[in-house]
């Protein structure tokens, strides 16, 4: 292992060996993690080629193969073709409020946990958490009986029902993550001080000042990574909606691809750039909230 | 500690939170898996009356339904390459990135970006790498095995890119374990001559068990829900069924055997439980040092 002494600071593999002597490990150690890492990324570099190169020239020379012509059409084409502008919406109308009211609950059950002592606090931790880990098919059915009988007015679901509802996937999203929210929230609201919530007490503040205007501020960090979790988590979902949606137009953008297969040919090339297009939100996000994401995976799994 | 006794306003302000949270969660999560366990034992089919027959659906399950045994196998398949392949893999890849090497940064993006993309995502490019007439592999390779559609092999390539996916996941729960080793351990058994593999074994792996068991049942959980990627490339039909696919099918599609697919959903989460209760165990053991 390396020493902390011998901190190395931006040491080229190659000048290491002038530092130390033998260290040729060094080199070695990159070599392979590089070719990892070139592994990994290798599907999806091949996705990007394939989405560029019309499906005639691929099916003449394969993938494996150097471009006579390179075009963005696809792009646009599974754009229109797949009506993304719809499914993106439709996402964005199921992940948004599902995001905010997922945190919203479990910030104020987490201050209720961790800050107020409340009789039972340590089972409602365990159920809520353990709600989490369940395979979501285990309860599918009940919920989907559930969902078709509990009836909505006209203006929140045009089926008149929970099912096929954006409502009825906002409500499961939420309770699905709720419990990992929780669990997170509650283990940081721990490490919170706790003088400052007393001598607001003393001041008279009550519960809800002390949850929203002194502890919430101070949870920003794990807000900020369970949001950008969250985000990802719900925007990928694709079980959820094939079974608790049915009309076609309300799907998220996930299963949208599907539009792009044909009934007896699909064109790979453009199912490749529909696949790119649909993961290019969450590849954004993660570019941008990199921290955050690695910190919202972490915070859960090892208690921050 | 806090002595005082809530006013009336924060009653009712923790009334409403909680409340909400606990109805939420019964009727959306709990309920539903009661009443699933309930279904189990009846022949509902989404219309009929609702009639009890005991359990004779898990009769039918183990002796009359051939999907079910090539689905256990295939989770079971699928738990042993996460756990004994991919897992390990994570760990080591861990390892080597915990040194702080330049670019070690670069190596993680690579090995974590799949962890961001949806498995429905996942499912189409990995019919891009795999499909026989042109996919990649058989261009590199020369080969016209048909990876996706020979049901003697595909749930081996599935899992291989189901695999890509928990690499990443494992690696960065890991890396974070390791970042919080005391690095004085580590100085003095170098100090007393132990190589760096007899450091790891003997001196790091032991002081990272509570991370070996979340990121044990997180395979776990993870080969049980295992369901979007098999979905997404043939509807987990044909070599690809899974527990979770039969769950699905049974209760979905046309043919609504309804108290059916909810004893393989029971079976389910009976497994899914034992795991879970394992895995709180942990993390609450911990809250009483």
């Amino acid at each position: 292992m390396t020493l902390t002494a011998s901190r190395p600071t931006a040491v080229e593999p190659g000048q290491s060996q002038i530092k130390r002597p033998f260290r040729p490990l060094r080199l070695v150690l990159h070599v392979f993690l590089g070719l990892v890492a070139l592994g990994w990324l290798l599907p999806l570099l091949l996705a990007v080629y394939a989405s560029l190169r019309p499906y005639v020239e691929t099916a003449e020379l394969g993938y494996f193969s150097l471009p006579r012509t390179l075009t963005l059409d696809y792009y646009s084409q599974a754009w229109s073709q797949a009506d993304l502008p719809k499914y993106y919406l439709n996402t964005l109308i199921i992940v948004v409020p599902g995001v905010i009211l997922t945190l919203l609950m479990a910030s104020f059950t987490a201050f209720a946990i961790a800050r107020l002592r409340i009789p039972g606090r340590r089972v409602l931790l365990v159920v809520f958490t353990a709600g989490n880990l369940l395979p979501p098919q285990v309860l599918i059915t009940p919920l989907y009986t559930l969902y078709t009988l509990i009836p909505l007015p006209w203006w929140l679901s045009d089926s008149l029902s929970l099912y096929d509802s954006y409502l009825g996937l906002i409500l499961i999203h939420v309770a699905f993550q709720f419990g990992f929210c929780v669990f997170v929230l509650a283990n940081f609201m721990r490490t919170i001080p706790e003088e400052i919530s007393e001598a607001a007490m003393v001041d008279g503040a009550g519960v809800w000042r002390r949850y929203w205007q002194l502890t919430l501020p101070l949870c920003r960090p794990a807000l900020a990574a369970l949001s950008t979790l969250q985000f990802t988590w719900m925007y990928n979902d694709f079980l959820w909606a094939l079974v608790l949606m049915s009309s076609g137009d309300k799907l998220p953008v996930t299963s949208a691809l599907n539009n792009l297969r044909g009934q007896f040919f699909t064109d790979y090339n453009l199912l490749a750039a529909g696949s790119l297009l649909v993961a290019l939100p969450t590849l954004i996000v993660f570019q941008l909230l990199h921290k955050q994401f690695v910190s919202g995976l972490t915070l859960g799994s090892t208690k921050g | 500690m806090i002595t005082r006794r809530y006013s009336r306003r924060d009653l009712a302000v923790l009334g409403f939170g909680l409340g909400a949270a606990v109805l939420v969660n019964v009727a959306l999560i709990w309920g539903p898996t009661l009443a699933s366990v309930a279904l189990s034992g009846t022949d509902w089919n989404g219309i009929s009356e609702l009639r009890w027959i005991g359990t004779r659906n898990y009769g039918d399950l183990a002796g009359e339904y051939p999907p079910f045994w090539s689905a256990v196998r295939n989770n079971v398949l699928w738990l042993a390459f996460l756990g004994l392949i991919a897992t390990p893999f994570g760990l080591f890849c861990a390892v080597l990135l915990d040194r702080r090497l330049k670019l070690s940064r670069v190596y993680q993006s690579a090995l974590y970006l799949p962890v961001v993309l949806s498995l429905a995502v996942v499912g189409f490019i990995a019919q891009l790498v795999y499909s026989s007439d042109y996919g990649v592999l058989n261009a590199v390779t020369g080969l016209t095995t048909d990876w996706l559609g020979d049901s003697s092999i595909n749930i081996w390539v599935v899992m291989v890119a189901a695999a890509w996916r928990h690499v990443g996941y494992v690696m960065i729960i890991y890396l974070a374990g390791l970042k919080a080793v005391d690095p004085a351990l580590k100085e003095a058994a170098a100090i007393d001559g132990a190589s760096e593999a007899q450091t790891f074994f003997r001196v790091v792996f032991p002081t990272l068990r509570p991370i070996n068991v979340i990121v044990f049942v997180i395979t776990v959980i993870e080969a049980l829900r295992a369901f979007d990627i098999v979905y997404a490339i043939n509807k987990g039909r044909n070599g690809l069924e899974l527990l979770s696919v039969l769950v699905t099918e049974n209760i979905v599609g046309e043919a609504s055997r309804i108290g059916f697919g909810s004893a393989i959903a029971v079976i389910l989460l009976v497994i899914s439980m034992g795991f879970i209760v394992t895995y709180l165990s942990q993390l609450f053991k911990e809250d009483h040092r």
